[in-house]
């Protein structure tokens, strides 16, 4: 399986046409086969002034630079991948090594969407999937939902269409809008102890239906050996592992 | 009833009570009910509660209505029942503590993100903290504890909303801090240089940490703390991380570690000692004889 590292962007190739060039299916990182071809510098900067001013959390510049990078006739998945996924990844990486806090990620979420609303329309349009559906909620039982917000703004940073149930989800819904979705994985939080197990339910009716879902867990008093126990797919420590565990599992799934 | 204030000057070293949710899930509590639900249906838990923690000789004994403001109670609809829900919490603690221990509301965050981060505007937090505020000292309690905070601007909405209502009700006010390779912070960012600056300034008389990741680390807080501030400090661990073993729930550290570490935090000149998650009155016990044994290393 590959350990996709979120730092490392390969540039690619501009196509004013469209999505052709590259299978976008694919994570773009994971195409080194088409080799670092240079943006034009003029495109570039555009590209990574949006990535600093997302960083800074500026949701108009965002909005601006997008909206100028659209008119350009840039390929909407290179402003998403190289501009908004970019900062997206590096907010990720510094808020895992506590160099920022949730203020920070709250307001580069923002900006992040402020970029995303635009082109999302032009992504659907051109038939340019992210990178799979999920769905995420916090468990029944759970009103706790900051860290679940959070794995949704970084998995919606990463390319994932996320479907975000919100707080106190039955594990029936989980499934149920799962399957309805045609979702590849279904991803919970807690933070309660008490509503914990309220995950295995979910896991063990993604498994009686012999559905290829994949089910991942997280929150304050989750573990490894709890994932385990329950049969879960993966656990992650944090956001940022939530990210590089789902990018795992549904490339696995493939 | 601010003879509180003289003991500590007295250089004495309160006991403060444990866990109250650990002790509600052990009385029927079902995983996703409301605590303060409680207070409604079963408020004779809260007698049982209280005195088992004067029992094991708790000085401060809190009031079970950490989220009973308004706006964290509105997640259950139950918002309307703020001022019952608050007033039966400190009535149960006073029948059973009287004059012998201090009654603590305990207050603790709205749940919501402030602008700009969240969409919740400070006046939605501040008239919540305020309505629970009035509600709790109406009701009579000799202190207000706000705690578990991560958010400076929250913690001081709450602290000034306590003074609104009554200018000289002691306030103690603490917030949670993780270990990062700079230091300690709270998820929202919060040093805990500025938690001292902030909270002294919003209003707090005595200010420090609770919940957190272990006893051992609020050692290393409880110093800085007490590098910073001359006011009191309030030190409420857990006993440890908790962890999950065939579906039951352990927490690491036990009482004896506790009592152990309790010694450090004397020297380190805490004033009130008590627990958070995962505590009993086995570990206030534990404390509370460290407390009368113990001679402080200056």
């Amino acid at each position: 399986m590959i350990s996709s590292s979120c730092d490392k962007l390969t540039v690619l190739p501009l196509d004013k046409e469209g999505a052709s060039v590259v299978d976008l299916t694919q994570d773009l990182r994971l195409v080194p086969s088409l080799g670092k071809l240079e943006i034009e510098g003029e495109v570039m900067e555009l590209l990574n002034q949006i990535s600093e001013f997302l960083q800074q959390g500026d949701d108009e510049k965002v909005f601006e630079l997008t909206k100028q990078a659209i008119e350009q006739d840039l390929n909407p998945k290179v402003i998403l991948d190289n501009g908004l996924i970019f900062g997206m990844n590096i907010i990720g990486e510094k808020f895992k090594k506590h160099e920022i806090f949730l203020p920070d990620v709250l307001m580069a979420a923002k900006a992040m969407y402020a970029g995303l609303d635009q082109l999302k329309p032009l992504l659907d349009s051109k038939g340019i999937s992210g990178l799979g559906k999920v769905v995420i909620g916090t468990v029944q039982g759970d009103l706790h939902d900051i860290g679940k917000n959070l794995v949704g703004i970084m998995l919606k940073g990463a390319g994932f269409d996320v479907i975000d149930l919100g707080k106190d989800v039955p594990p029936e819904k989980f499934v149920e809008t799962a399957k309805r979705e045609n979702a590849k994985l279904i991803g919970m939080s807690a933070l309660l102890t008490t509503t914990m197990t309220n995950m295995k339910k979910v896991v063990d009716l993604v498994r009686k239906d012999n559905s290829d879902i994949k089910v991942i867990i997280g929150g304050a008093p989750v573990s490894k050996e709890f994932a385990d126990e329950i049969g879960a797919d993966a656990y992650a420590y944090d956001a940022g592992n939530a990210v590089e565990c789902v990018k795992n599992l549904i490339s696995g799934a493939k | 009833m601010n003879t509180i204030f003289k003991r500590i000057k007295n250089r004495e070293i309160l006991v403060a009570d444990g866990a109250m949710g650990t002790m509600l899930f052990a009385r029927g509590l079902k995983p996703g009910e409301p605590p303060e639900s409680v207070n409604l249906k079963n408020p004779e838990i809260l007698e049982e509660i209280a005195q088992a923690y004067l029992d094991a000789g708790a000085d401060i004994i809190q009031t079970n209505t950490f989220g009973a403001s308004p706006l964290k109670l509105s997640d259950y609809g139950m918002q309307d029942k703020t001022e019952e829900i608050n007033r039966i919490a400190v009535e149960k603690v006073r029948k059973v503590v009287r004059e012998k221990a201090y009654v603590s509301g305990s207050v603790g965050p709205s749940g919501k993100l402030l602008k700009p981060f969240g969409d919740t505007e400070p006046d939605d937090i501040y008239l919540s903290f305020k309505r629970q505020m009035k509600a709790l000292i109406n009701a009579d309690v000799d202190l207000i504890c706000i705690e578990t905070m991560t958010d400076l601007n929250e913690a001081s909405l709450a602290i000034k909303a306590a003074k609104s209502i009554s200018p000289e009700i002691p306030i103690m006010a603490t917030m949670t801090f993780d270990e990062t390779p700079r230091g300690f912070y709270t998820i929202m960012g919060v040093s805990i240089e500025d938690a001292v600056v902030g909270l002294q300034k919003a209003g707090a008389d005595i200010i420090g940490s609770n919940c957190g990741n272990g006893i051992e680390n609020m050692i290393k807080i409880a110093r800085e703390f007490k590098k910073l501030t001359i006011l009191p400090t309030i030190i409420q661990s857990n006993a440890g991380i908790p962890e999950m073993k065939e579906g039951k729930l352990f927490y690491s550290e036990t009482s004896e570690f506790f009592a152990e570490k309790t010694k450090e935090l004397i020297d380190a000149g805490v004033s009130i000692i008590g627990g958070c998650c995962g505590t009993t009155p086995e570990y206030i016990r534990a404390i509370r004889k460290v407390v009368d044994n113990y001679i402080q290393k200056d």
